[in-house]
């Protein structure tokens, strides 16, 4: 099949087929290596994206839920030249050690932001419970995030 | 009932609580001890015994504060009246039971009544512990007051009028509370009588799994017929089971225990959090539980053949299903490894939406300390519409019911009240964000 999704700002098409995780269509169709695979099951959020703005895992959306919506990957939130207000939190803080579960993070974290501009630490740690890190870098994260929060 | 008849029945009672407040005067206080029982006082055996007995109460699912200490109260109830917080049924002396004799505990589960002898909110479920034998309720005590003690204060109470008024519980009590100890049906054996105390009494399942009235009282004329609990829909457990899978009583009692059955599936909800407590439950009275529940059980009506691919007029549902799905739930793989097929499932085929919507949306969270089957949520995913589609399709495709009418409010309550009413069960402290290296 073919379906439209607006990709950072973009309207494309793409060819995949329906049930085709909206990961593997970022990965593998669109060359978009920002989300990564983690579990693949939904439960570590490594592959972490927008969808109207909602944090979903893409690993486990097919691509016919997403048809005509808007996705966001860590890509449209700013580039090595010019990385958006929660990268330079997130380089800042030195967030990341083996840096895996960053883009989900970042992303996490910008669906937090979109809802609500400055989030108390609670609401942070409230928003990111879905997301697991392995190196423990978790309270460089919470201040990536509180820093973007504040800037 | 309509809103109205509702309001008019609420002016009625609250007139007559006011007039009747002489007659309801509350009972007299019962000493307080002059030091907390010591907790050699108590034998092991019996703390023991208290131990497993309390988990068929879940007193710890409704006394413990997320990520809290347990039975140190605090947590918040919900109900349609107003938030109702948890006491602390620790023995600490100034904040919790410590210096509650057994007797004023014991009153408190039969009569409703505090130590001081205050009436207490039906949110505690008296009207079903007044069933349970002084025998049980020792134990209970015996193993409540051998916990650590915490100090904990839970915030006051937020009811609307006349709830808020401690004189209308008598009238309430007066209208619908029934004291009374269990009476063994001599007609049944003793697995079944002591199925039906603990079901009926300390498990209180008529609790959350009977409609409650206007004024929040259970439907004793539909008593199992389901009701609805913390944004979740308990199923009618009774004759009116709409299982569409006989329950066996082996399934029933491994469900119990497990929080999930192969067979069947998984316990969501408040329910978790049930059956979380139930892990630790004598296996005896487990079974005897199980027996009583399935003895009574309704059988599950047939799937009607005719009426199979009624699902196919609704092409976005089928879609979803088919893309999103299926690849689990039409998958080879058995619980927990493999989603359950929905032609079996209770949330497809029961008399309320309500946690299907709950579980597309919000997903099934991992146990964290078991295994337990897990499902990813599809909250940020799909739309509105994509979810109504979604369900009607399921309920069309797996199910012979009738379709559901109240999809639209039903999805729109359940994003209202949000991941709150998915994360993990009650009591789970492991998962609580709020202890992870916070700082108190």
């Amino acid at each position: 099949m073919s379906a439209r999704i607006e990709l950072n700002g973009q309207w494309r098409e793409v060819r995949s087929e329906g049930d085709t995780p909206l990961l593997y269509v970022l990965r593998d169709e669109l060359g978009l290596n920002g989300a990564k695979y983690g579990c693949g099951l939904g439960q570590c959020g490594a592959c972490t994206v927008l969808v109207d703005g909602a944090a979903v895992y893409s690993c486990v959306t097919p691509l016919a839920m997403v048809e005509g919506k808007r996705v966001t990957t860590v890509e449209g939130l700013g580039s090595v030249a010019q990385p958006g207000p929660l990268q330079r939190a997130f380089l800042e803080e030195q967030a990341a050690q083996c840096g895996f579960c960053i883009p989900g993070m970042m992303m996490r974290a910008a669906a937090l932001l979109g809802e609500d501009p400055h989030p108390d630490e609670k609401r942070i740690r409230e928003a990111l419970q879905p997301n697991l890190c392995r190196c423990g870098t978790h309270m460089r994260i919470l201040r990536a995030v509180k820093r973007a929060a504040g800037s | 009932m309509n809103a109205g008849a509702a309001r008019n029945i609420l002016a009625a009672v609250a007139s007559l609580a006011l007039a009747a407040s002489c007659a309801t005067n509350e009972t007299d206080a019962l000493p307080k001890l002059d030091a907390p029982p010591r907790p050699v006082s108590f034998s092991p055996p019996l703390v023991e015994r208290g131990a497993k007995l309390a988990a068929i109460g879940d007193c710890r699912g409704c006394h413990t504060a997320q990520g809290g200490r347990a039975f140190a109260g605090g947590r918040a109830l919900e109900t349609p009246f107003g938030t109702i917080y948890a006491t602390n049924i620790t023995p600490d002396t100034k904040t919790g039971i410590g210096l509650w004799s057994e007797a004023a505990f014991r009153r408190a589960m039969h009569e409703g009544v505090d130590r001081g002898g205050h009436h207490l909110y039906p949110a505690f479920p008296y009207d079903r512990f007044t069933l349970a034998s002084d025998e049980d309720i020792r134990a209970i005590y015996a193993y409540l007051m051998t916990r650590p003690p915490v100090p904990a204060r839970h915030p006051p109470n937020r009811l609307s009028f006349p709830f808020n008024v401690r004189s209308f519980i008598g009238v309430w009590k007066a209208l619908y509370f029934h004291p009374g100890r269990w009476r063994d049906d001599p007609s049944r054996d003793a697995r079944w009588n002591r199925g039906g105390e603990l079901a009926e009494g300390l498990g209180h399942c008529g609790s959350c799994h009977s409609p409650r009235n206007a004024l929040g009282a259970e439907r004793r004329d539909r008593h199992f017929d389901g009701g609805d609990a913390e944004g979740w829909h308990a199923y009618a457990i009774g004759a009116t089971s709409q299982s569409p899978l006989a329950w066996t009583e082996d399934a029933m009692r491994g469900y119990l225990r497990d929080g999930w059955q192969a067979r069947h599936g998984v316990a969501r909800g408040p329910m978790a959090s049930v059956t979380r407590e139930l892990a630790h439950a004598d296996e005896g009275d487990l079974a005897a539980i199980a027996h009583y529940i399935v003895s009574g059980m309704g059988h599950a009506q047939e799937r009607g053949a005719g009426e199979a691919n009624a699902g196919s007029t609704n092409a976005a549902g089928e879609r979803l299903y088919r893309d999103a799905c299926a690849q689990c739930h039409d998958g080879d793989e058995p619980l927990p490894f493999g989603g359950l097929a929905l032609a079996r499932s209770i949330g497809v085929a029961g008399e309320s939406p309500r946690n299907l919507v709950n579980v597309i949306l919000y997903g099934l969270p991992a146990a964290g300390d078991r295994t337990a089957p897990i499902m990813p949520g599809y909250a940020g995913a799909m739309s509105d519409e994509q979810v109504i589609a979604l369900a009607r399709y399921l309920r069309s495709r797996f199910s012979d019911r009738p379709p559901w009418q109240d999809l639209a409010s039903v999805v729109g309550k359940a994003r209202e009240d949000g991941e709150r009413i998915a994360r993990a069960p009650a009591g789970g402290a492991g998962l609580d964000p709020a202890l992870w290296g916070a700082k108190r």
